[in-house]
C-alpha cells in the first residue's frame, strides 16, 4: 500500500529525510518511531502529497507522489500532530465541511456515524473551542475517517492526552486495524507502538531498522531466559556455559540469566541439567525487553 | 465548484461569528453613504442661494463642461462636482472591507493549525484560492452596491430637481460602482491573500494589507486637490486597467501560494 524508494527531502542546508526505502503492506499497522526532529512529520507530509520529495519515489495506494497528488489526498486519511479544528464552529459543522471537501456521497450519514462511534454525538452542536483536548483529538480522528480511506496516517495520535483519553484512542486504532485499514503510525509512545504495530521502523533522518517488535528485541538483545533457583552459585553457571547452545550466562542473586538462540527447544535441557546438579528450579521465564529498551539502544548507538 | 462553495460557506461561518467583523463590514459603507447624503441635504438650499452667486460657473468652466448636463444651474453643477468627489471614497468600500476578511484568511488557518488538514483534502490550490477570494469579494461588492443604492435613494428623496439626481447617478457612477468596485475588490483580496500567505502573524497581515488602500486614498486627495477629475472616459480607462491589474494579481497570488512553503516555513 505504501512503497518508497530512496525518498529524500532536503530543506536548503537541512537534510530532513535521507534515502528512505520502505514497504508497508495492506492491512498492516506500521509504527514510525523516532526522536523529535527526526523527520517523521516530513515523511508523512511527503506520503500524503502535502510536500514533494527532493529525490526518490513513493507510491501510496498505487498512486505516485508528485504526479497523482489529488488522488493520493482523496485516498488517505491524515491525523495531523495538532487537531487543527475550526474552534468557532460546531463539531458537526467541522465534519460537514471536510466531508464535502472529500466529496463524500452521504455527508449527513457519515458525519453522524463517526460522531456516534467516537462518542461525540451529544455534543455535535457545541463549538469545538469548548471541547477538551481528548475530544478534539477524537473529532480529528473522525475527520480523517469521513471518506473511509483505506490508508491512515496518524501523527502522534495520543500526544498530550490524559491516560483515559489515550486508552480510548488506542482502542479505536485497534478497531481500525481489525477493519483491515493500513495504518502508518508516528509515535513517541513506544508502549503504544508495541501494542498496536505489526512492524516498526526506527527513524532518525534515515531508517535505522525496521522489523516486528519481537524480531527487533531478538536482534538487538538476543533471547534471554531467567531461571529462578532456591540457591544459585557460580558452579551452576559454569556447567551451563559448557553447553554448546548456550551463549552468555549471568548470575544475579539466585537467578541465572541465560542467552539462548531458541528457548523453546533448549529450556528442557537446561532445566534437566540444573535439576541433575541438585538445584531447585522454582520458576523459568523469558526476559522480555521493552520496545523502549530497543529504541534507546538503537538511537543512542547512532 | 462544490468545493469552492464549501470554502466560501466555511469562511463566512467563521468570519461572521465575529461581531466586530460584521461591524467593520457594515460601518464603513454606512459612513461613506451618510457623508455625501448629509452634504446633499445641507447644501441643497445653497444651490439656489448664496452659493450660486459666489461660484458662478467657475468649476464647470474649469472642467470643460464635462460634469454638468444642460439644464442645471451653475450652483447645481457645483453641487454635482462636490458630490462627485465622493466617488473615490465609495471605492474605499470594496478595497477596505475584503482586507478584514482576506488578510486573516490564510495566516489565521496557519495560526489555528487548521491549514494542514485543509490542504490534505483533495481540494486544488486554485479551488482553495478562488473560494477564499470570493468569500471576501462577495460581501465587499454587496456592501458597495447596498451603499450606492442607499445613496441613490437618499439623493432622490432629498433633491427635488430630478435632472440633478440624474447627474449624480450618471454613467460615471454606474461604471465606477458596478465595474471598477468589484475589480478593486478582487485586487484588494488577491493582495491580502498574498500577504496572508507570506506572514506568520494575523496582525501583521492586516496592517500590511491596508497598504492596498493607499492608491485609492491618493486618488481621492488628487481629485480634491484638482489634479484630475473622474469623468466618464477616465473611469472607463480605470476599469480596463483594473482588469489587467487583477489578472496580474491573480497570477501572482497562485504563484505565491505554495503549499509546501506555507506548511514548512510556518512556526
Amino acid at each position: 500500500m505504501i512503497h518508497t524508494e530512496n525518498l529524500t527531502k532536503q530543506f536548503k542546508q537541512v537534510l530532513a529525510v535521507d534515502g528512505l526505502s520502505l514497504d508497508v503492506k495492506e492491512g498492516e499497522v506500521f509504527g514510525f518511531l523516532g526522536p523529535n526532529g527526526a523527520g517523521k512529520t516530513t515523511t508523512v507530509r511527503m506520503l500524503t502529497s502535502l510536500i514533494g520529495p527532493t529525490r526518490g519515489t513513493a507510491t501510496v495506494a498505487g498512486f505516485r507522489v508528485g504526479r497523482d497528488d489529488t488522488a493520493i489526498r482523496q485516498s488517505v486519511g491524515l491525523l495531523t500532530e495538532t487537531p487543527g479544528m475550526y474552534d468557532n464552529l460546531a463539531a458537526e459543522t467541522n465534519l460537514r465541511i471536510f466531508a464535502e471537501l472529500y466529496e463524500v456521497a452521504d455527508v449527513k450519514g457519515q458525519v453522524e456515524k463517526y460522531l456516534r462511534i467516537l462518542g461525540l454525538w451529544d455534543r455535535r452542536g457545541d463549538p469545538v473551542g469548548t471541547f477538551s483536548k481528548g475530544m478534539k483529538q477524537k473529532l480529528a480522528i473522525a475527520r480523517a475517517l469521513l471518506h473511509e480511506p483505506r490508508i491512515l496516517f496518524l501523527d502522534e495520535p495520543t500526544a498530550g492526552l490524559d491516560p483515559e483519553a489515550s486508552h480510548l484512542v488506542r482502542e479505536y486504532i485497534g478497531d481500525l486495524r481489525k477493519e483491515g485499514r493500513t495504518i502508518f503510525l508516528c509515535t513517541h509512545n513506544l508502549d503504544e507502538a508495541d501494542r498496536l504495530c505489526d512492524r516498526v521502523g526506527v527513524f532518525r533522518t534515515r531508517l535505522l531498522v525496521e522489523d516486528t517488535p519481537a524480531n527487533l528485541r531478538r536482534s538487538v538483545f538476543g533471547r534471554k531466559v531467567v531461571l529462578h533457583l532456591r540457591a544459585a552459585d557460580e558452579t551452576l553457571a559454569l556447567r551451563l556455559r559448557g553447553l554448546s547452545f548456550v551463549g552468555e550466562v549471568k548470575l544475579v542473586e539466585n537467578k541465572l540469566v541465560v542467552t539462548l538462540d531458541d528457548p523453546d527447544v533448549h529450556n528442557p535441557d537446561i532445566v534437566r541439567l540444573l535439576v541433575g546438579a541438585g538445584a531447585d528450579v522454582i520458576y523459568v521465564g523469558e526476559l522480555r525487553h521493552s520496545l523502549e529498551d530497543v529504541y534507546l539502544q538503537l538511537v543512542r548507538s547512532e | 465548484m462544490s468545493k469552492i462553495r464549501t470554502i466560501i460557506r466555511k469562511e463566512w461561518m467563521e468570519v461572521f461569528k465575529n461581531r466586530l467583523v460584521i461591524f467593520t463590514v457594515a460601518f464603513l459603507p454606512l459612513l461613506l453613504t451618510a457623508i455625501p447624503l448629509v452634504m446633499l441635504y445641507t447644501m441643497r438650499g445653497a444651490a439656489t442661494g448664496a452659493m450660486a452667486e459666489s461660484l458662478p460657473g467657475e468649476l464647470a468652466g474649469q472642467l470643460g463642461g464635462s460634469v454638468c448636463p444642460s439644464g442645471l444651474s451653475d450652483a447645481e453643477c457645483n453641487l454635482v462636482f462636490l458630490i462627485s468627489q465622493f466617488m473615490m471614497l465609495f471605492m474605499l468600500i470594496p478595497v477596505s472591507i475584503p482586507v478584514t476578511i482576506a488578510a486573516y484568511s490564510i495566516v489565521g488557518e496557519k495560526a489555528t493549525r487548521s491549514l494542514e488538514p485543509l490542504l490534505a483534502t483533495p481540494i486544488t490550490t486554485l479551488e482553495l484560492l478562488v473560494g477564499k477570494c470570493l468569500a471576501a469579494v462577495i460581501p465587499a461588492v454587496l456592501s458597495t452596491y447596498a451603499a450606492y443604492g442607499i445613496f441613490a435613494l437618499g439623493a432622490w428623496l432629498i433633491v427635488a430637481n430630478k435632472a440633478l439626481v440624474a447627474a449624480l447617478l450618471d454613467a460615471r457612477w454606474l461604471i465606477a460602482i458596478l465595474a471598477v468596485g468589484p475589480l478593486m475588490a478582487v485586487m484588494s483580496v488577491t493582495f491580502s491573500l498574498m500577504v496572508s500567505s507570506r506572514v506568520n502573524d494575523p496582525r501583521v497581515a492586516e496592517q500590511v494589507s491596508m497598504v492596498i488602500m493607499l492608491p485609492v486614498l491618493a486618488g481621492f486627495f488628487g481629485q480634491v486637490a484638482g489634479l484630475f477629475f473622474l469623468n466618464e472616459q477616465i473611469v472607463a480607462v480605470v476599469a480596463v486597467i483594473m482588469v489587467a491589474v487583477d489578472a496580474l494579481m491573480v497570477y501572482l497570488a497562485t504563484r505565491v501560494f505554495q503549499r509546501e512553503t506555507i506548511l514548512t516555513r510556518w512556526r
